[in-house]
Parts: structure tokens; sequence; C-alpha cells
């Protein structure tokens, strides 16, 4: 066994830097890359794609992303992990394949493809046998938006993964994992945790979830001293060297930039945190007010002392479904009195909204520059230098939407003065595609691995 | 002695539907105790009326010298549904820190902590 396994995170989402995971493996040891490329709503941009092209449906940046670490895999051993297969795992597996034959490494790649994950199939089925997927927010079971499902997806967990790495993979794809999974998995495998390691698995996780998003942990959005973090354009991304008791040091390869300190990991550690307690995942429950954190050295720290407690009998499904229109249009209004003219046109704008007889599930007017993040804690901006009028509507009935968005450029010749910045012409309609949250019976979804050669 | 947040903790924000949460972080360890007396939940909630639709909840994390407050029905309905600037609640953070609490002098010199200018 290995004394220590080293993980290094490459990708917080799909849309992170591209050249980060070949820094990562090129940077100095490694024994896992984990890349994590999905979000949220991420899972239905991906089916709208299938949609459209049965061979897509995947991040595609995973594939440049795999050319470019291709010789750590393939001399170094360096092993991927990444659940860039989205709606289509097979498909991603399979350009993956493409890419590598293509830089002449045939045969080079064991890649263990993981589904199962993905519900869209078995809905009218799972609703007919009693799992109404109620919106776990609302409590509204899905049936009221069935005719508009996107895609549906569970979060899964380490198990699939351990299960691909023990079958000699080298590559490992998943659809929709938790984050968190992706870094345990490889622990786990490495280490042999058992099922009912609570406290190793916990350490996994929390190791997973300070490395998830990236350089975000390692001086990237960091608020803490944040002029003093040194060279961000060159932002070396997270470390995790493992133990097998579940201890590790967060850190990053020398010669980067950015920063690991206390401060950076206990940003990273409260980012997107529910109840600290009961920090829920399918293989086990962290208790995030167990962590230790301690500095230990220069871009280093310790974590230890995690305690875990054993997982519910439900998984977290994410379901995505087509929920109306909005567009968002902006006008950016000069001193002198910018705020009080912006004020005016968002009354003229709404008056003239009326009188069309356009009407939608909200509206929303924000005053950039005055407003629009802090609220009334901002204190008084009547003497801001500029506004920008930031003008959102939402609402089911696209063509009053489109309406909406020929009802900006008029207020430059017809409304308050002193305005500008509309040369981006009119705002663009975009179909909302909501996100739907639920649970269900851990024992109707079966993971299943293929090992591609 | 009046103490703005921002001079004695950090923050991050994030999201999770419709919710936002804020992490708040002591600058200071010994400083943790002031945040844990006086950032108190009904205070949070009075800080942001008029910015969030639903209520809020506070955990407290003594180890990582942080509190985790989850602000509910914050973000105009969250995700994609949401027409805000900040949909997915990164700048509540630094709005938060905008909060200045009312320290008993004693405890503010025993602390050493910044006075509000």
């Amino acid at each position: 066994m290995k004394k220590v396994v080293r993980v290094a995170g490459g990708q917080g989402f799909w849309g992170d830097d591209l050249d980060a995971p070949r820094r990562q493996v090129e940077g100095g040891p490694v024994d896992y890359l984990m890349l994590d490329y999905l979000a949220e709503v991420t899972m239905s941009i991906l089916q709208k794609q299938k949609e459209r092209d049965p061979s897509l449906g995947y991040a595609r940046d995973f594939i440049g992303a795999m050319e470019s670490v291709l010789p750590a895999v393939v001399e170094r051993g360096v092993k991927v992990i990444a659940n860039a297969g989205g709606v289509n795992p097979p498909a991603c597996a399979a350009a993956v394949k493409a890419g590598a034959e293509k830089k002449g490494a045939k045969g080079a790649l064991r890649i263990g493809v993981v589904s199962g994950d993905d519900l869209l199939g078995r809905i009218d089925q799972l609703i007919a046998a009693g799992h109404p997927l109620a919106n776990m927010e609302t409590g509204e079971p899905l049936s009221i938006v069935r005719d508009r499902v996107l895609s549906a997806n569970a979060y899964i967990g380490s198990e699939p993964i351990v299960e691909a790495l023990g079958k000699g993979a080298n590559v490992v794809i998943t659809g929709r994992s938790t984050d968190t999974a992706l870094t345990m998995a490889p622990l786990r495998h490495e280490f042999g945790w058992g099922a009912t390691s609570w406290d190793q698995l916990a350490a996994g996780i929390v190791a997973g979830h300070i490395i998830e998003c990236g350089a975000q942990c390692s001086g990237g959005n960091c608020l803490y001293d944040w002029r003093s973090i040194p060279d961000l354009a060159n932002v070396g991304y997270p470390l995790v060297d493992v133990k097998p008791d579940g201890t590790f040091v967060v850190t990053k390869h020398p010669k980067t930039g950015g920063r690991v300190s206390v401060q950076t990991v206990s940003e990273q550690l409260v980012y997107e945190m529910g109840d600290p307690h009961s920090y829920i995942t399918p293989d086990v429950i962290a208790d995030f007010t167990t962590i230790k954190v301690a500095p230990d050295g220069e871009n280093r720290v310790l974590v230890s002392g995690i305690k875990g407690k054993p997982p519910t009998d439900k998984l977290k499904v994410s379901v995505a479904y087509r929920a109306g229109f909005k567009a968002v249009g902006t006008l950016v209004y000069a001193w002198p009195d910018a705020l009080e003219k912006a004020e005016a046109a968002d009354r003229i704008l709404r008056e003239r909204l009326e009188r069309l007889g356009l009407s939608f599930e909200r509206i929303l007017s924000e005053f950039v520059g005055a407003n629009a993040t802090h609220g009334h804690l901002a204190g008084d901006q009547h003497n801001a230098p500029e506004v920008q009028l930031r003008f959102g509507v939402r609402g089911p009935d696209r063509a009053a939407v489109e309406r909406f968005t020929r009802e900006i450029a008029p207020l430059v010749l017809n409304g308050p003065p002193s305005v500008t910045g509309f040369a981006g012409g009119r705002p663009k309609v975009e179909e909302i595609v909501a996100y739907w949250p639920a649970l269900i019976d851990k024992s109707v979804v079966k993971t299943k691995v293929d090992l591609i050669q | 002695m009046k103490v703005r947040l921002v001079d004695i903790a950090h923050a991050r924000s994030g999201d999770k539907g419709d919710t936002a949460n804020v992490g708040v972080i002591a600058l200071e360890p010994r400083w943790y105790a002031v945040l844990e007396e006086f950032v108190t939940r009904n205070r949070v909630a009075e800080h942001f009326r008029g910015m969030i639709e639903g209520p809020v909840d506070r955990y407290e994390l003594p180890n990582l010298n942080a509190l985790n407050f989850l602000l509910h029905g914050a973000l105009d309905g969250g995700g994609t549904l949401s027409l805000k600037t900040d949909a997915q609640g990164k700048v509540y953070s630094t709005a938060l820190l905008r909060m200045v609490i009312d320290v008993p002098d004693a405890e503010a010199r025993r602390l050493e902590l910044p006075a509000a200018k």
C-alpha cells in the first residue's frame, strides 16, 4: 500500500482554465488527476446537445484535456477521473479513445465507463412505481412538470469508480457522479477503505470538497488579504496528499502562483455549505464541525480529525426542465443624476410594457453601480458617476419576452438623457432550463462499469 | 464600541437553489467569540431585510472560527430562473461584512478589536 496518495484537482467546472490539467500533471509528481465538469444545470445543456447529435452530450473540453495529459498517463502512470461523461459517457469514452489513437497511443488507455445515473428514460415507470421525485424545496411532485423534463440524473457515489479502478482502468469517465466522489474513490481504491470506514470516507469527501472548485482553494476568489496573493496569472491548482488514516495535506506544485493557507482552505470549506454537521453524500455523511485545519509549512495546510457517519438510503436526483423564457437588457446613464435618470427610465419602461399589455411572471430591475449586488446596504448612490439600468423579464410566453427586447433601444432617443452603452443591440431571448432537486431510493439506481480498451 | 465586520472577518458565499450561504470566518481566532455573540440569526435577518424573502439559519463551526448562514429566498428563484446579477449569491459574502456591531468597550479593548472609522 502507498504511504501517501496524491490527487490533483485540475478543473472546477466546465469552462475552467483549459491548460490547468496539463500544468497539474507536469508541475510535479501526481498519482491521480481529478476533473470536475458538472454544475447543476450542465446536464440539461448536454442533454440538448445530445438531442441534436446523438454522438454528443458530454463535456467536450475533456477531450482536449485528455490529449494534453496523455504523455503523463501513458509514460508515468497518472490516472484520470472525470465526470465529463455528462449524459453520454460511452460517447465521451469513444472520443477519448479516438483522440489517444490519433496521438499514436493506441491501446494505452483502459477506460472505465460508469453508467446508470441517467433516469430520463425511466421517469414514468418510477413515478408509476410510487417514486414521486418531489421537489426538495417545494414538495411538489415531478408530475406537474413531467412534459417539460429534459434530463434526470441521480448523483452517484464512489462505488462504481472504485470498481473501475479495481478492474485496472487508468481513465474513469462518469456521468452525474458527486463531485466529491471523484476524489474519494481513488483513495478508497488505494487504501482499501471499507464501505463502513466512516471517518476515512468522510475525510476523502472533505478532500474532494476542498479541491472540487479548482483554484478556489489555492488563492483564487480569496477575500482574505487578496492583494498579497502572488502571481494569480500562473495560479497553482490544488493537490491533496492523503495518508491511509485519512489525514491529508492541501498543497500545490512548486513555482506556481496563488497561495495555500488556513484562510484559503477555510474559505473553500464554507463554500456552498448547508448544515455543517451533515454534509450528505451517497457514501457517507461528513461532519464539517470536526475538521481541524493547521498550517504545515509554506503553501501547506494539514487537515485532520474528520468524523463521518452512515449515509441515508436515498440518492439526490437532479432533474432539468423547461421553465419559460427570459431576457435582460441594459442601458448606462451618466452623471449628473445618473441613478435618478436610470430610475426614471425604469418607470417609463414598466409603464410601456403595461400599455402594450405584456405581462410577465417576473420583472426585475437593478441599478448596477448603485445597488445591484448589495441592495440598500450600499448606501446612497445618487452622486454615482454612472449607473447601469439592468432590466430583466421572465415568463412562459416567448412572444411577450421577444416583444420586451424591442423596448430597450427606443429609450435612447425617447427617454431620460445622458444615456449610452447600448451598442450590444437587442437583448437575446433565452429559454430557461430550471433545476428540480429530488430524492430517490438508492435501491432503484443500479450503476454499471464497462471497460473499454 | 462600533466594529465593522469587514475589519474582523473574511467570508465566502455560494448557492443551493434559491438559498445563498455565507460563511463568515474570524480574522483572528480570538475574535470568533465576538462573531458568535453579536452576529446572531436575528441580526443577520434584520441586516438583509428587504433583500431576502425567507428566513435565516445560523450554524456554528468553532473549529474553523466560522459561522455559516443560510439566507433562504435570496436569489430570485436561483440558478437559471433568477434575473439577478448575483444569481448565485457570490457576493452576499461582502454584503454581510458591511454589518457594524456594537461591542462593549471593555471587551473590545481586551480583544484589541479595530474600531469602525
